[in-house]
């Protein structure tokens, strides 16, 4: 874990951590001290291993370590069981939290990385290919944020160009055309506002994806591993299942963006408001109907235990797939146009109480 | 109408707010022109400056009475309403600034739609409405749209969206990005099914809706000088602190980018609009 980036409310835990890693040392050094006396070398301190003769004191640290890992997973569990929105927010961006390609490396095999959007370049913020997962073959698109300095500025931390929209759809299309489902892995805090993106048609390379594919004709499942953010985030995520991870957010603008234009600025207090305002968490994504399951993580988040996290996303995908399995192109295009035809809320206000009657009865009932 | 009291839309540039004031005189903010016009000319000509052609922004009534043959409009879904399925509240509440607007307006939402006739043509025709809420996107004006293309689709009628928008309603959050994806959906089944898809962009129309149904038509065409664009000009600069070039994301640029059919300015729209409907047979 890196050590510089320290979540606030995750303060008693990092303090426990350091304990928990002193007393290891200790315990180490202890132990090591023992293996040279008995391997017969004489140590050049008697006055301190004298001290150290006593194998209570190895005993007494193993309890510690006990003590403060119960204590440690407990105050996580505390922490964990209560995350406000915004909390929720920057565990999602923690710089540990697995990335697509972690999880590619993780839940796939013979990984076959597909470049190239046949336009104008490859943009490195999507990552394209073919793969095995369990025993089936799918087609990866994910969103990379990048994990060195170097690689995030390539991947513009995870913001992607028109050119990585229409590789996905490519790729997406080659998928189709091999009978093969899609998985796609969304974490971007949005598609990246620039210039070329402009010039190159960053709005219609997003909409023309949100168009094809809710007619692709292939299971296509959807995971939000981190951040979810608006259109950059949709771009790739028209699915037939959509999951969230645990702590991922999903969102029509980012917290900080809703602050700044509702609240007039943007700042931790205004944050944390427009976080909870936007209810952007799991748990009120799955309220709304908006996805269709929460991924459960390790304690205390991905970052924590990607192994895990990685073995729960595999088997949700999975599930998923096999699911999708049964049902005909047809029944695919049909049931993913189903799933968002009916997300809204609308209410239908009988044409009597509607002060502004405006509805005229037409021959074709417009009262539909 | 005024649009000061909106406050979901970062991008006016601060000299373009205000665009209609009070009075019967007022200045032209066309950035070369400046003059003082008489207001009930400017009404007159389509609310088109009569000295440098500036085109003010326009509400969703006054353009369908601009689009559509006199008497010709039959609208439908007016009698969808919007919830708070939120309870979104910032320095307002949702359901508060709703019914500011709804008051303001006298409609609903950020939407009108219907048949009409357009200089004798038949077409299912939908304009978003600048005066509310800056014309984003909710669950109301996505589900109007989806209902206007069905019923495009059934009725086997050309589809003609003007759209004005800011984009994504913030205040239904996740709901409004949902939106996009149902639009554009529908949008499919019209293309599948062979239908015309005429998309007007005006002044402005950005983030979430321009990055959904507006830059789906099978013809796109905009009015002159109108902003058009996935981020705002605003977001552009923070993010890469450069300046941006004269221009940028207008009309005219998107034309030279090779994103849009046509610039069409208001007074020939009806005309194009025709034209394009008959030689989609």
């Amino acid at each position: 874990m890196s050590g510089f980036y320290q979540l606030d409310f995750e303060k008693d835990v990092r303090a426990l951590e350091q304990r928990l890693a002193e007393a290891r040392r200790e315990l180490e050094a202890l132990r090591k001290r023992a293996h040279d006396r008995g391997g017969g070398q004489p140590s050049p301190f008697p006055a301190l291993d004298e001290q150290d003769e006593d194998p209570a004191d190895a005993r007494s640290l193993e309890r510690t370590i006990d003590r403060l890992e119960q204590e440690r997973e407990r105050t996580i569990r505390e922490v964990y069981a209560d995350l406000d929105p915004w909390q929720v927010v920057r565990v999602a961006r923690h710089p540990d939290r697995p990335q697509t390609r972690d999880y590619i490396a993780m839940i796939c095999r013979d990984f076959c990385e597909l470049h190239g959007d046949r336009r104008f370049g490859d943009d490195p913020a999507i990552v394209t290919g073919l793969a095995r997962l369990g025993p089936h073959k799918v087609m990866v698109v994910g969103h990379q944020k990048g994990r060195t300095t170097q690689e995030k500025l390539a991947c513009h931390f995870g913001c992607a160009h028109p050119e990585g929209y229409r590789k996905a759809l490519l790729k997406m299309r080659l998928a189709e055309k091999m009978g093969i489902p899609i998985v796609t892995l969304v974490d971007t805090p949005g598609a990246y506002p620039g210039i070329g993106a402009e010039q190159r048609g960053q709005a219609e390379a997003i909409a023309v994806n949100l168009r094809e594919m809710s007619r692709i004709r292939v299971p296509i499942v959807s995971v939000i591993i981190g951040e979810g953010g608006s259109g950059g985030a949709l771009g790739i995520a028209v699915a037939n299942r959509v999951a969230m991870m645990r702590y991922a957010w999903y969102s029509v603008i980012s917290p900080e963006g809703c602050a700044a234009i509702l609240w007039k600025q943007a700042n931790e207090q205004t944050n944390q408001a427009a976080a909870k305002a936007l209810k952007l968490s799991a748990t009120d994504n799955l309220n709304l109907g908006i996805i269709d399951a929460i991924i459960d993580e390790p304690l205390g988040g991905a970052h924590r235990d990607p192994a895990q996290a990685g073995r729960a996303l595999e088997t949700w995908i999975s599930e998923q797939i096999e699911a999708l399995g049964s049902l005909s192109p047809d029944e695919l295009v049909e049931d993913r146009y189903r799933r968002f035809r009916r997300l809204g809320s609308v209410v239908e206000q009988t044409p009597a109480a509607s002060e502004q009657g405006v509805e005229a009865g037409m021959a074709g009932g417009s009262q539909a | 109408m005024t649009q000061a009291t909106s406050k979901t839309w970062v991008d006016v540039k601060s000299g373009r707010r205000n665009a209609i004031p009070e009075g019967l005189w007022m200045r032209c903010p066309g950035s070369d022109c400046g003059q003082m016009i008489y207001k009930r000319h400017v009404e007159a000509n389509l609310h088109v400056c009569p000295e440098c052609g500036h085109h003010f922004r326009v509400g969703a009534v006054e353009r369908v009475a601009q689009l559509a043959d006199e008497g010709s409009f039959v609208e439908m879904f007016g009698h969808l309403v919007p919830g708070d399925p939120l309870g979104f509240e910032d320095l307002r509440r949702y359901t508060d600034r709703l019914a500011g607007e709804q008051l303001k307006t006298g409609r609903h939402d950020a939407v009108m739609a219907g048949e009409a006739f357009i200089k004798g043509r038949q077409a299912m025709l939908c304009c978003l409405d600048l005066s509310f809420m800056m014309g984003s996107m909710g669950s109301v004006v996505g589900e109007v749209i989806t209902r206007t293309i069905e019923r495009a689709i059934e009725r086997r009628l050309p589809l003609v969206i003007v759209s004005g928008s800011g984009g994504a309603r913030m205040q239904e959050s996740g709901l409004s990005l949902m939106q996009m994806a149902k639009t554009s959906a529908a949008l499919a089944r019209l293309d599948d099914a062979g239908g015309l898809f005429i998309s007007v962009l005006t002044d402005p129309t950005t983030g979430g809706v321009t990055a959904s149904f507006a830059m789906l038509g099978d013809i796109i065409i905009a009015e002159p000088g109108a902003l058009i664009g996935f981020a705002g000009p605003r977001v552009i600069q923070q993010t890469i602190r450069q300046e941006l070039p004269d221009g940028f994301q207008r009309s005219e640029f998107l034309l030279d980018a090779g994103l849009i059919d046509r610039v069409v300015p208001r007074k020939d729209l009806r005309t194009e609009i025709a034209r394009f409907i008959d030689y989609g047979g």
